[in-house]
């Protein structure tokens, strides 16, 4: 009866349900690969066979089977068998291997693409977050005075403008214009002509790649963080034990930066992980600009190719890293915020 | 008596017009915004009727800025200015008919979920979030290897589809909180039916979050469509700022500096804009929501 009711509230609990929510989420976008992949007319492998047969003057057998094993899947097994056969692979790490690149495996293009994603996204949304906290206090502590409305137009407006145009508006006006950043050498993570490791040649090398991605993101995203940490902190400061302290008659910086900065930055650390996810998936466009050979980028090439082994398989990674962020983000409120586990 | 009503409704119109100008006066970026987003309004809709086609012409490639050509020309000869105007209508129309799409499934969606509850409310939620956490250019740039996006109402279409859970969940929770009001249980005794109170009662209350809310679909569907374009994934659907950028990019025209006025011309566009409809959102929330106004 006793371990009934400890089952019962296993089930009922917040974190049980998020987590089933995440595994279905990540289940459902891999049967839509999966079936996008196999029953759109026209689909990918059809139209494979096709071109194989067209430009390398194989027979239909041949190219059907040459296009089967890159596409690792048996098209003369029953569609449910199949489909548990892909869900295996996936589970395996195994996401067939790239059509272009004959023979590499997808996943190891992922491990070689996705660090550099995570390095230059993950260091702006470190700096914006630190930036934006320190910007929207400062900016609640002045609220009403011009400061702080010509900042709130500003931020705004920065957040409404595309991060790609802001890439292009650097290239057009710093490297074509003024010709003072050679934006074309900047191309890749790193210069070709230096050995990767850990010299110090090459880390200034990674980080000077790095730098105008990391500068438009940071642009474009610092807005946001200092509005909600601006909104936060007022709300703090009608707090009783803000009033008290003033009482008690701590000194105002201190009040400020321990009292009032702490408590204000709480809520923002759910958003923060929810950000964690976009740190897989939300820069295509951006590294697109700038040729900076990460994950959307290697994507991008990859759509352009039609290599869809490759698409697919970073398009669920990218997915399955968002989805697990997330889920990040709802465990870490119900830890900061007991009330949600209660429900 | 009914001389009365409208001497009376021509009195309130009269105040409110007045109470409007006011709010301009007071809310100066607000009224910048307005200012942008109607001048982009004459240029897509007037505009392509005053302006002529760019056409191609080898004699004035990169010619400077003039009168004739207030942008210059492009590496084909062509009119910049011009371009720029042909590509307004299909860039505002995909925005507004996102806006619109993206609310009206936003508003069935979420007023069911918060009205009937149960199984649906569950299945609702559950469906938004998963579209929340699919990154959608990634899954535009995979969808675009097996399907041919060619026109804008699909676009618009698709792009709604995935923008519509954020919006729906809002609205739902504060069908949820109006749900427990007075004049809501008034309503319910007075015996208007579900439709009535939602139409007529909850949505009024709702309609400065709706407002902004369609403001914002319309700038993140400018960003998704632009970027598309950008990424030369949408096809080329007449003239689009998007497709000006690609082309420039694809030609290596945009390292080139005498390229430089075609290559600012769509980014200042678009920048123009999406800072035109942010302002144009706060000033909705001033004329629409009196509680802000009071602060």
């Amino acid at each position: 009866m006793d371990s009934m009711g400890t089952a019962y509230r296993i089930v009922r609990s917040y974190i049980f349900r998020r987590c089933v929510r995440a595994f279905a989420t990540i289940f459902i976008v891999m049967t839509l690969t999966f079936f996008i992949l196999r029953l759109m007319p026209g689909n990918p492998i059809d139209l494979y066979i096709i071109n194989l047969m067209r430009s390398g003057g194989l027979s239909y057998e041949e190219a059907r089977n040459r296009a089967l094993a890159l596409f690792r899947i048996n098209l003369t097994m029953p569609l449910h068998i199949q489909y548990f056969e892909y869900l295996s692979n996936v589970f395996r790490g195994d996401l067939g291997n790239s059509i272009i690149s004959v023979g590499t495996p997808v996943i190891k293009i992922i491990a070689e693409f996705l660090p550099w994603t995570v390095f230059s996204v993950g260091l702006a949304l470190i700096i914006s977050f630190v930036l934006g906290i320190f910007i929207g206090t400062l900016m609640a502590y002045r609220r009403g005075s011009k400061i702080d409305s010509i900042l709130i137009t500003l931020l705004s407006a920065f957040s409404a403008i595309p991060n790609y145009i802001i890439g292009l508006l650097f290239i057009v006006v710093l490297g074509a214009q003024l010709k003072l950043v050679p934006f074309t050498m900047l191309r890749g993570a790193y210069s070709p002509y230096i050995k990767p490791g850990f010299t110090p040649e090459f880390i200034a090398d990674v980080f000077l790649h790095a730098a105008f991605p990391i500068l438009v993101y940071v642009i474009t995203t610092i807005g946001s963080w200092a509005l909600t940490m601006r909104g936060s902190v007022i709300s703090v400061l009608g707090e009783d034990y803000v009033l008290v302290a003033k009482v008690r008659g701590l000194p105002e910086r201190r009040i400020m930066w321990t009292y009032v900065g702490r408590n204000a930055v709480l809520p923002l650390f759910t958003n923060l992980a929810i950000s964690i996810g976009f740190i897989f998936g939300g820069s295509t466009l951006v590294e697109f600009v700038f040729v900076y050979r990460g994950i959307g980028y290697r994507l991008w090439e990859a759509v352009g190719a039609r290599d869809y082994p490759v698409a697919q398989g970073i398009f669920l990674i990218i997915t399955i890293a968002v989805v697990l962020s997330n889920l990040l983000a709802d465990m870490l409120y119900a830890v900061l915020d007991p009330r949600v586990r209660i429900e | 008596m009914n001389y009365l009503n409208k001497a009376h409704f021509r009195g309130r119109i009269t105040r409110s017009a007045k109470e409007f100008l006011q709010i301009l006066r007071r809310n100066k970026s607000g009224t910048v915004g307005l200012a942008i987003l109607l001048l982009f309004i004459v240029l897509g809709t007037v505009g392509p009727m005053v302006v002529p086609k760019p056409v191609s012409d080898p004699s004035k490639i990169y010619l400077p800025l003039s009168w004739e050509h207030p942008f210059g020309t492009d590496f084909e000869g062509k009119d910049v200015f011009a371009q720029i105007v042909h590509g307004t209508p299909i860039v505002l129309q995909i925005a507004f008919l996102t806006g619109l799409l993206t609310i009206l499934i936003a508003i069935v969606l979420g007023s069911i979920s918060g009205f009937k509850g149960g199984l649906l409310d569950t299945v609702i939620m559950f469906a938004a979030d998963i579209i929340l956490t699919i990154p959608f250019i990634p899954l535009f740039m995979v969808l675009a290897t097996i399907i041919k996006f060619s026109d804008a109402r699909a676009i618009a279409l698709l792009l709604a589809a995935f923008s519509w859970p954020s919006i729906a969940r809002a609205i739902r929770s504060q069908i949820l909180a109006l749900r427990e009001t007075t004049f809501i249980e008034a309503a319910k005794i007075i015996g208007y039916s579900t439709i009535e109170i939602i139409f007529r009662e909850m949505l009024p209350n709702i309609a400065p979050f709706i407002a902004v809310s369609f403001i914002f679909a319309s700038i993140n569907a400018i960003y998704a469509q632009v970027g598309l374009a950008f990424l030369g994934i949408v096809p080329y659907i007449g003239e689009n700022w998007g497709i000006m950028i690609n082309r420039a990019y694809t030609y290596g025209a945009i390292f080139y500096s005498k390229s430089f006025w075609y290559n600012m011309a769509p980014i200042l566009m678009i920048i123009l804009l999406q800072t035109g409809l942010i302002l144009f959102s706060r000033l909705l929330e001033d004329v629409l929501n009196p509680r802000v106004r009071e602060e």
